[in-house]
């Protein structure tokens, strides 16, 4: 399988996705990231059993607060997959691709630029 | 017991009739006009009336208020007051201004949770609880003194009284609970609507077993319900409420149009059973805005005319 | 422990908008186990925080630090040097925290991040349940080990009202009734018979109601 996806994205590993936390996901848009994708295996599927729930749940609430200080829940997705789904790790990656196209940069890297 | 009689409720008892009292919930305004209204229509069929303190925690005119204006109409009140509003020196000063008008009967409680209420944001008092109450009332007029100790000048006179519930939980210290309350001082006891006939009759077992019945004197509850609809509700939506199923079931199979009868019906033929036994002395008919039955009710359970004491 | 909960960052953002430097300071005690206040919920709320003013066009300097305690000198001390650089503190202590932090920094702008709920367990990952209201005179020994001022909502301290139904109080399905756990230890303890002692009145000059309490103890002071 020699599938494309976009550039734009930079994969970080972690052992799990019950391993990202809310502090990663806004780390990441702290330093300029104009999006978020946090991919986990399919429900039932979790080696630790529960990691993607909870992925899900730190997910959910990360949207929340993104909407309450301006930079936006939709820049923030998570997609279930299985861990040899290339074709839709493939599509997905394009899809938030096009949808962080849709919304332009990360509204912070305007500002930052701006107050300096 | 006591055998002068504090008021006419207690000599009623203390002569050994079935006593028989209702209760009357005071208007949302300052119109005295719907309680004595009330008070009018079941005067003579009852020996005291209970005047609610502001029940279901939603805020009314208060019990000690409409107890003078029955008072004053010559209908005996009974003061109802739960410890949810007041800390130990409104208690105590409540109580003595009761005395000052002679109110001669007082219920002790501790008042439902103001959640249920119109002001559920509002603080809850409980310095004391309805135990502590009979204890604080019964100090007061027996040996004539303050919680803190001094002398009373004119102590209060009261025949002093309990709720009790015995279809709660848990069932088995419903009996010692019981016990609780009259080694507090309770006097007589007005307990929760009847309607589980079976487990009323188990629950006066145990209180006869214990001799509870010749320290207390024991009001059987009564509600008539006015449809099917307020059957289910207190069965399904009313705590600490044991309502049978055959007895929803009646309700709901009566045409809509006789409802109200059958809720009358069901209500004396409690009454009947209540009198056989042991240990009931009388009854509390609580008719919750629809106090027109109650004459209706006492006339046909036969506790009609009242017995002429005075 | 004390339990405490984040507060709305809505909330937070209406005490310091108008700020341009700021310090969220984090506690390394309750707070932290209850997962309100401690340097993870630190870095969350600064980094929300950074992101909220960018996003207002201001690039406003928050800096995070988390001390092992708010209610000692020794560790309030630890900011001594820096306290003063901000315009605001935003602390994610409790309200003894909090107040400590306000004493010792007079001039200082101190704002609460938190709200401190109650004295409470961890019955289990994500939720903390109330066990003591902190009476000054403790009665555990008369109730079976199971504290009906914290757990009964009307305090009841002679048993169950009328509103116990299937071991749950009328306020809330989900609330055990105090006084069903309270007799249900008993009868475990073969001590059912102590139900019927009354409890006196109880003495609350030692609660709240006495007035702020304080605790002296001589043989230990320096």
């Amino acid at each position: 399988m020699r599938l494309n996806y976009p550039t734009s994205l930079r994969i970080i590993r972690v052992p799990c996705s019950g391993k990202v936390d809310i502090i990663h996901i806004l780390r990441a848009f702290e330093k300029g990231a104009d999006g978020v994708c946090v991919f986990s295996c399919m429900d039932g599927d979790c080696h630790f059993k529960t990691g993607n729930f909870r992925a899900r749940k730190r997910v959910e609430q990360a949207q929340k607060l993104l909407d309450t200080i301006g930079t936006g829940g939709e820049r923030l997705k998570m997609y279930s997959l299985g861990s040899g789904d290339g074709p839709p790790f493939a599509k997905y990656a394009t899809e938030m691709h096009e949808k962080i196209k849709e919304l332009g940069p990360n509204p912070i890297k305007k500002h930052k630029k701006n107050a300096a | 017991m006591s055998d002068t009689a504090r008021s006419r409720l207690h000599r009623m008892l203390l002569e050994g009739h079935l006593a028989v009292t209702s209760e009357c919930g005071p208007p949302r305004g300052s119109d005295a006009e719907s309680i004595k209204k009330k008070a009018e229509m079941i005067k003579d069929y009852v020996d005291a009336v209970n005047i609610t303190d502001n029940q279901t925690s939603v805020t009314r005119l208060c019990s000690m208020a409409a107890c003078i204006h029955l008072k004053l109409m010559g209908v005996e009140p009974v003061l109802q007051m739960v410890t949810r509003d007041r800390n130990r020196i409104a208690i105590q000063s409540d109580i003595l201004g009761a005395a000052s008008f002679d109110i001669p009967n007082m219920l002790c409680l501790s008042g439902d949770h103001q959640s249920f209420g119109d002001c559920p944001q509002g603080q809850n008092v409980h310095d004391i609880d309805s135990m502590q109450l009979i204890q604080t009332v019964r100090l007061m007029r027996d040996e004539g003194k303050f919680l803190g100790g001094a002398e009373i000048n004119r102590p209060p006179n009261m025949f002093v009284g309990a709720a009790a519930n015995p279809f709660a939980d848990p069932f088995e210290i419903r009996v010692p609970r019981l016990a609780k309350k009259v080694a507090a001082g309770a006097e007589f006891i007005q307990t929760q609507c009847i309607y589980n006939l079976d487990k009323f009759e188990e629950w006066m077992k145990g209180v006869c077993d214990r001799g509870l019945h010749e320290k207390v004197y024991i009001l059987a509850g009564v509600t008539p319900f006015k449809s099917a609809g307020m059957a289910k509700f207190m069965k399904n939506r009313v705590p600490g409420m044991d309502v049978p199923d055959e007895v929803v079931k009646r309700m709901a199979d009566t045409p809509k149009e006789k409802q109200p009868e059958e809720g009358i019906n069901i209500c004396i033929e409690s009454i009947e059973r209540l009198k056989t036994i042991k240990g009931v002395s009388g009854f509390h008919i609580m008719a919750i805005e629809w106090e027109q039955k109650v004459p209706e009710i006492v006339e046909r359970a036969e506790l009609y005319p009242r017995p002429k004491i005075d | 422990m004390i339990i405490a909960e984040k507060k709305p960052i809505e909330e937070i953002i209406g005490y310091i908008d108008d700020c341009e430097k700021l310090l969220i300071l984090g506690c390394n005690e309750c707070v932290t186990v209850c997962e309100a206040g401690g340097k993870k919920e630190v870095g969350v709320l600064a980094s929300a925080l950074r992101m909220y003013f960018l996003n207002q066009g201001r690039e406003v300097k928050i800096d995070e630090i988390t001390l092992e305690r708010q209610c000692d000198h020794e560790y309030l001390e630890e900011i001594r040097d820096v306290a003063d650089q901000y315009d605001a503190i935003v602390s994610l202590a409790c309200g003894v925290g909090v107040q400590f932090l306000a004493e010792k920094y007079h001039s200082q702008r101190v704002y609460p991040g938190v709200n401190t709920c109650f004295l409470g367990a961890t019955e289990e990952r994500g939720r903390w349940t109330e066990r003591c209201q902190a009476c000054g005179t403790c009665i555990l020994a008369y109730t079976g080990g199971i504290c009906p001022i914290a757990r009964c909502a009307k305090r009841l301290l002679n048993g169950p009202c009328g509103g116990s139904s299937n071991g749950k109080c009328e306020i809330n399905p989900e609330l055990d009734c105090a006084w069903q756990l309270i007799i249900d230890r008993l009868k475990a303890l073969g001590r059912l018979e102590d139900y019927e002692k009354l409890l006196e009145i109880k003495d609350w000059s030692t609660d709240r109601a006495g007035g702020p309490r304080k605790v002296v103890r001589e043989d230990i002071q320096i």
